[in-house]
């Protein structure tokens, strides 16, 4: 479970503090499915960030797992997102030298796991993705649904207890953009908590619950379905 | 762990092979240049050294004139006094505890035989010269025991001498002219080499009042004293200086001892040797600003991966290894070609010149790799700690 008690996050511009933002409160149990939306502005990011423990909020507390790692150092931080958080990215961030199997084992190396143990579970964890006979390819031998599928397997290499998704469909077509959603769902299904941050309505749907933000601040709770897939949905 | 981040490394250094090849490079000609060049400083020490031990460390070098101090005694500077044949008899008679006291004088004439004529270094002395210098006599004999003082025309040639001399004769009993002076040959050298910087094969022996005669000369060059054991070297010169110095009523004399005399050869060699050294830092240092630039290119270029890795969990710590280890392989590389490199350059220079000595001192080849690996973590630790300080999210926005 995670808490967000009054979080705030202040940027200094120009000698004038603007809020990205503002007194977040939210609540998101272990196991949800919870998509993120906002309709402009950069509180989404920034709230995936101190959600991720790669940023600390300004004010406020943040309970992981009963823990308040709000201002904890960057050495315990690191600790958490390595053993607590898997991130996906938008823009994928594999490493182009690297094969998947390289790419996939990255966070269990400087987890400092034997390079035997890491061999058998990246290939497990390649199986779980679909791609057992890519593991030797480099990400610019992979379509970009490949590329996604390494993503993932590397965001649960470390069997953690949060997903966080940004835009994990943004940069693939209909159908690879499909299928990395029904990914990323049967992970959820598994027990895995899942944030998702999103524009696409078609995604957002999907999720148990939508949270709306709005400059820097909550604005709206709805369940998923209770988007509608055409209009603008959020408001 | 370590060799986990050394693979890492390994897979960033072998993505830019130029980039790599180019860095290595650089690293590698510095090295390799105090390689070579501490071979040929440390050569150079230890042939001198060798030359001097060739003619043994029990030897006290007695010339005149005092080198030490200048102007001490007002109006008695100048023109020291001779260091004469009485002094050598004076000295024989009051100091019992060296093996061998003898004296030395020196100059250059033609030594002919019929047609056959040569430039070479006469050496007057006595019959102890032979042991004093650790020579030996091939055929023949060496000079006759008797008066220092009596000038008998005998002389002795060195081994090339003799050859020069007389072409597949017996050089035995024949009679040379050395300068104005006919002498009988009564023995032929040994081959026995340089020694002092004096070609001893080349050298003709007479008795020393002859020699100093001949150079019409009434100051001995040296007076060698050999001694029992080494350390007797610094009683026997004390005794040396105080007998002469009361004979000639002021110190006047220098007494010079092998080992001093290597000393100070090691010193200036050493000396030599370490600007060497420092010729090679500079190059080394270069080579350091050249991977300083490269791990700056490579940090900035892989903001991206760096964010990605902190994402991951990897501390600042962590990438502050990664690109520390990268830095350090580069150098250690470079070092180890360079090592190459230069062990090559010394083969080779020996080879196309055998006269020129060099051998690069272990030390130097052990410290050459260390040192280009120390070099790397210099110079790697500031594009290694801009890495380490990257924020992981501004890091993973740089697309």
């Amino acid at each position: 479970m995670i808490a967000l008690q009054h979080i705030s996050k202040v940027y200094e511009v120009g000698g004038q503090p603007i809020y990205a933002l503002r007194d977040t409160s939210e609540i998101i149990q272990s196991g949800e499915y919870v998509a993120i939306v906002e309709p402009s502005g950069s509180g989404k990011s920034t709230l995936l960030n101190v959600i991720g423990c790669l940023l600390r909020p300004s004010e406020g507390a943040y309970l992981f797992n009963g823990e308040d790692v709000s201002q904890l150092d960057d050495r315990a931080l690191s600790h958490v997102r390595q053993h607590q958080i898997g991130f996906i990215f938008q823009s994928f961030h594999l490493v182009p030298r690297l094969t998947a199997l390289g790419n996939v084992s990255l966070p269990m190396v400087f987890a400092g796991i034997p390079s035997s143990e890491r061999q058998i579970r990246a290939r497990e964890a390649l199986e779980a993705v679909g791609l057992s006979d890519r593991a030797h390819h480099r990400p610019n031998q992979l379509s970009v649904g490949q590329r996604q599928r390494v993503v993932i397997a590397r965001a649960i290499i470390m069997n953690p207890s949060l997903l966080l998704a940004d835009e994990p469909t943004g940069n693939l077509d209909t159908h690879s953009g499909q299928q990395i959603m029904e990914l990323l769902e049967s992970l959820n299904a598994k027990g895995l908590t899942m944030l998702v941050v999103t524009h696409d309505p078609k995604v957002a749907r999907r999720a148990n619950r939508v949270i709306v933000l709005a400059d820097g601040h909550i604005a709206k709770r709805v369940k998923g379905e209770e988007l509608s897939a055409g209009s603008t949905p959020f408001f | 762990m370590l060799m986990d981040l050394i693979a890492l490394a390994w897979s960033a250094l072998a993505g830019h092979r130029l980039r790599t090849a180019l860095s290595v490079l650089g690293v590698a000609v510095g090295i390799a240049a105090v390689v070579a060049l501490t071979a040929l400083g440390e050569g150079a020490r230890q042939y001198v050294i060798q030359e001097f031990t060739s003619i043994g460390s029990n030897l006290l070098s007695v010339l005149p004139g005092k080198t030490e101090t200048t102007g001490a005694m007002p109006g008695m500077g100048g023109v020291p006094n001779d260091l004469t044949l009485q002094d050598l008899l004076a000295l024989r008679r009051q100091i019992h505890s060296v093996q061998y006291i003898v004296p030395v004088s020196m100059g250059t004439e033609t030594v002919s035989h019929g047609e056959r004529r040569r430039q070479v270094a006469v050496i007057g002395s006595s019959p102890e010269f032979l042991q004093a210098r650790e020579l030996s006599v091939a055929q023949g004999q060496f000079l006759p025991p008797g008066d220092v003082e009596r000038g008998v025309p005998v002389v002795v040639l060195g081994h090339m001498t003799a050859r020069e001399l007389f072409p597949g004769e017996q050089p035995l009993g024949q009679v040379v002219r050395v300068g104005e002076w006919r002498m009988r040959v009564i023995g032929v050298l040994a081959e026995i080499g340089t020694q002092l910087g004096i070609k001893m094969d080349e050298v003709v022996i007479v008795p020393v009042a002859t020699g100093m005669k001949m150079f019409n000369r009434s100051s001995l060059f040296r007076i060698l004293v050999k001694v029992r054991s080494p350390k007797d070297l610094d009683s026997a010169c004390e005794q040396v200086i105080s007998i002469l110095t009361q004979r000639h009523d002021e110190e006047d004399v220098t007494c010079i001892t092998q080992k001093a005399v290597i000393a100070t050869f090691s010193s200036i060699l050493q000396t030599l040797t370490l600007v060497l050294v420092a010729i090679g830092a500079i190059s080394l240092t270069v080579a350091g600003i050249g991977i300083m630039n490269v791990m700056l290119v490579t940090v900035s270029e892989r903001t991206e991966e760096i964010g990605l890795l902190r994402a991951l969990g990897a501390t600042r710590g962590q990438i502050l290894s990664v690109f520390l280890i990268e830095a350090v392989m580069l150098a250690g590389l470079g070092g180890l070609v360079g090592l190459l490199v230069g062990l090559g350059g010394v083969h080779l220079l020996t080879w196309l010149y055998p006269a020129v000595p060099a051998s690069p001192p272990p030390w130097a080849m052990a410290a050459a790799v260390g040192l280009a690996m120390i070099l790397g973590g210099l110079f790697g630790v500031v594009p290694a700690a801009r890495a380490a300080k990257l924020d992981p999210i501004v890091a993973l926005q740089r697309r």
